[in-house]
């Protein structure tokens, strides 16, 4: 993978990121990202793109953007000290509490960023896709803020493993379409929305939901997302005492990762773990750690790490958190672990539960089965480097998955 | 004369005829495996030009029927390393010219240099890619232009006139002209302004323009024919063959 880069480019890549200038205007992250798609939706894209350069950083609109995010979706979120876990590990470990958002996850601050920009480039109507059910719920509740409709696409599978989100959704006013095709997971329902949108691109606007897919999708959910990172970076000088010594983030697309790292890049004292479902094993199928595992190719819409065979067909995942169920993986990330600036690190489906296990007890927080993969990452690299300080993106809370961890019962796990 | 100008060759062909060209397109070893061959040959019987797809995990352009076709292809075992060898070994039963049809992560697998050399070994002449708009399609056409193949165009109703342009300059064999915005497989119809859009198109392409999506029936046919070169017809000849029913029947029927 690093053949993909010349001798000297991860440098130069790095400041580049650093300085703000990637992606680059054909959207790349260096050799990653880009813009793959039917033709039939390139008008849409430019004037997505359009629409994103004249908005996105628009006085008015951060003005609003950044008084939703406050008054609504509860920001600044907590940084919390975890004294328990401190005294277990033997490091200071703080968490950057997504799970207080509004709706429960990070997924908040891209929808209605993106809500209001759909607003104001003059869409009829929303559609989404969503993994876990915390994109659709988010999204649900972004279009009902900002009234319009809103039609979110999830497998069937999911929709099984997720049945409390599901009904959120539709308390909040969103038609859920069931997606049978592919693997009925993250993936079909992108590839479900996306064929959606090329039905009526002037109509639509297409609310993706992670730092994923086509320019300027991974963009503009890194720009919406790295409020994360931008709070936690002060949080961490102002309440810590200084910056951590190691930040992990659990990765599927990547848009908490990318969220929590962005504003952390220049701190190169800062080691930044992205955290990969690690699943029942190493195997292809069998987890859904692509950074870790993965080949570079193009999927939905973007050049970037992907669970391919070798003809060059899109794997079947698995993973116990359907939030990280997914084959792809943001291309800013790939970019990250190909110039060395983030380390891509498995945490299996046993390891996830043990820590979300081991996080209740110690702390009172019930978090998401996404995030428990980036705590028991976090706990292993404790081990080895005593006294150091930590910090953890807590990137949602645990309710939406009871009906999966029902089946673990603490009792038999002890 | 180069592989991509004999497709260009065999639409004109069928037009000095007097009658539209016919593009039939299959989804490469669906239903079977083991009838492809046979299939492809009794379509290229009729067809003038045959589009062979390549199944893909994710066809983000596909409707139902050739989504599912896809998948099961991918089930049966089909690749597209192994098109080509089946393609190669039996050029003599295939009298149309070949396109094929591919998502370009099949396409990166093998790797483009690889790619174009084996293609032009197994008789294809061109390559339509759904998913490569032709601002990322540099790489990939040089490599297969170095062989004498090229990569068709797609260009839909929205496509703004400047852009018309540069695609129509920039597709090799025909040009292809979606005729909704929308996914394959449609069954709404064609749009009424179809006739003012394929004029369109036309007018600016210095090659032949063929219409696909929603092409169903012989009206269908001689409706677009009267706007552009040929007209191309997947999903409902795709279901022909899944209703185990005869496809060089359907295609005759077709120009009927």
């Amino acid at each position: 993978m690093k053949s993909l880069l010349e001798s000297g480019d991860a440098e130069k890549l790095l400041a580049a990121s650093i300085n703000g200038e990637l992606p680059d205007e054909r959207g790349r992250f260096g050799p990653f990202g880009g813009r793959y798609i039917p033709e039939t939706l390139v008008p849409a894209f430019e004037r997505l793109e359009q629409g994103v350069r004249k908005f996105l950083h628009d006085d008015d609109f951060q003005k609003e953007f950044r008084a939703e995010l406050h008054n609504w979706v509860g920001r600044p979120t907590a940084l919390t000290p975890a004294p328990t876990l401190s005294a277990r590990w033997g490091c200071d470990v703080w968490l950057k509490r997504e799970d207080l958002a509004h709706t429960g996850a990070h997924k908040i601050n891209n929808a209605i960023g993106q809500a209001l920009l759909a607003k104001r480039l003059g869409a009829k109507r929303v559609i989404a896709e969503t993994g876990a059910g915390q994109h659709g719920v988010a999204s649900a509740a972004a279009c009902a803020r900002v009234g319009l409709p809103c039609t979110v696409y999830m497998g069937a599978l999911d929709m099984q493993r997720q049945a409390p989100n599901v009904d959120r959704m539709h308390r909040l006013g969103a038609e859920v379409v069931a997606v049978e095709s592919g693997d009925a997971t993250l993936r079909a329902a992108i590839d479900e929305a996306m064929r959606c949108w090329v039905s009526d691109p002037d109509g639509i606007y297409y609310l993706l939901g992670s730092a994923v897919g086509p320019h300027p999708y991974p963009w503009l959910v890194r720009e919406l997302q790295n409020v994360i990172g931008e709070e936690a970076r002060e949080q961490m000088l102002r309440l810590a005492g200084g910056l951590p010594d190691a930040a992990f983030a659990c990765v599927g697309g990547g848009s908490n990762a990318i969220g929590l790292f962005y504003p952390l890049l220049a701190d190169t004292q800062t080691e930044l773990f992205g955290v990969e479902p690690g699943g029942r094993g190493p195997g292809l199928g069998d987890n859904a750690a692509t950074l870790a595992t993965g080949r570079p190719g193009v999927l939905q819409g973007s050049y970037t790490m992907i669970l391919q065979d070798d003809d060059g067909q899109v794997q079947e995942t698995h993973s116990i958190s359907a939030g990280l169920d997914y084959s792809g993986v943001g291309p800013e990330h790939a970019l990250l672990q190909a110039i060395g600036r983030v380390n891509y690190i498995m945490a299996s489906d046993e390891e996830a539960l043990d820590a979300l296990g081991e996080l209740c007890e110690a702390e009172g927080i019930l978090t998401a089965l996404e995030t428990a993969h980036a705590y028991a990452a976090a706990k292993k690299w404790a081990a080895n480097n005593p006294g150091k300080r930590i910090l953890i993106g807590n990137s949602g809370r645990g309710d939406k998955d009871m009906p999966t961890l029902i089946q673990y019962p603490v009792s038999a796990r002890k | 004369m180069s592989a991509h100008e004999s497709v260009s060759s065999a639409l004109r062909a069928a037009n000095d005829a007097g009658r539209p060209a016919l593009i039939p397109f299959i989804t490469a070893g669906y239903p079977k495996l083991e009838d492809f061959m046979d299939v492809l040959a009794a379509v290229s019987d009729v067809g003038d030009v045959v589009e062979i797809g390549v199944p893909f995990s994710d066809p983000m352009a596909d409707g139902m029927t050739i989504q599912r076709s896809s998948h099961e292809a991918i089930k049966n075992g089909v690749s597209l390393r192994w098109i080509l060898e089946q393609l190669s070994a039996n050029r003599d039963r295939i009298k149309a010219p070949v396109v094929l049809m591919s998502y370009m992560n099949p396409l990166l697998a093998i790797g483009y240099d690889e790619l174009a050399k084996r293609a032009l070994a197994a008789g294809v002449c061109g390559f339509i890619v759904p998913d490569l708009p032709f601002e990322e399609s540099h790489d990939l056409r040089a490599a297969l232009e170095s062989q004498g193949l090229g990569v068709v165009q797609l260009v839909t109703p929205a496509t703004p006139a400047e852009r018309l342009q540069l695609l129509a300059d920039a597709s090799r064999g025909f040009l292809y002209a979606v005729t909704i915005t929308g996914i394959t497989g449609g069954d709404g119809g064609l749009p009424d302004d179809l006739a003012a859009y394929l004029d369109r198109v036309s007018k600016v392409s210095p090659l032949p323009v063929c219409a696909g999506f929603g092409i169903r029936a012989a009206g269908d046919v001689a409706n677009v024919g009267q706007h552009a070169a040929g007209a191309i017809v997947g999903s409902a000849l795709v279901e022909v063959l899944e209703r185990g029913e005869d496809p060089a029947a359907f295609l005759r029927s077709l120009r009927d």
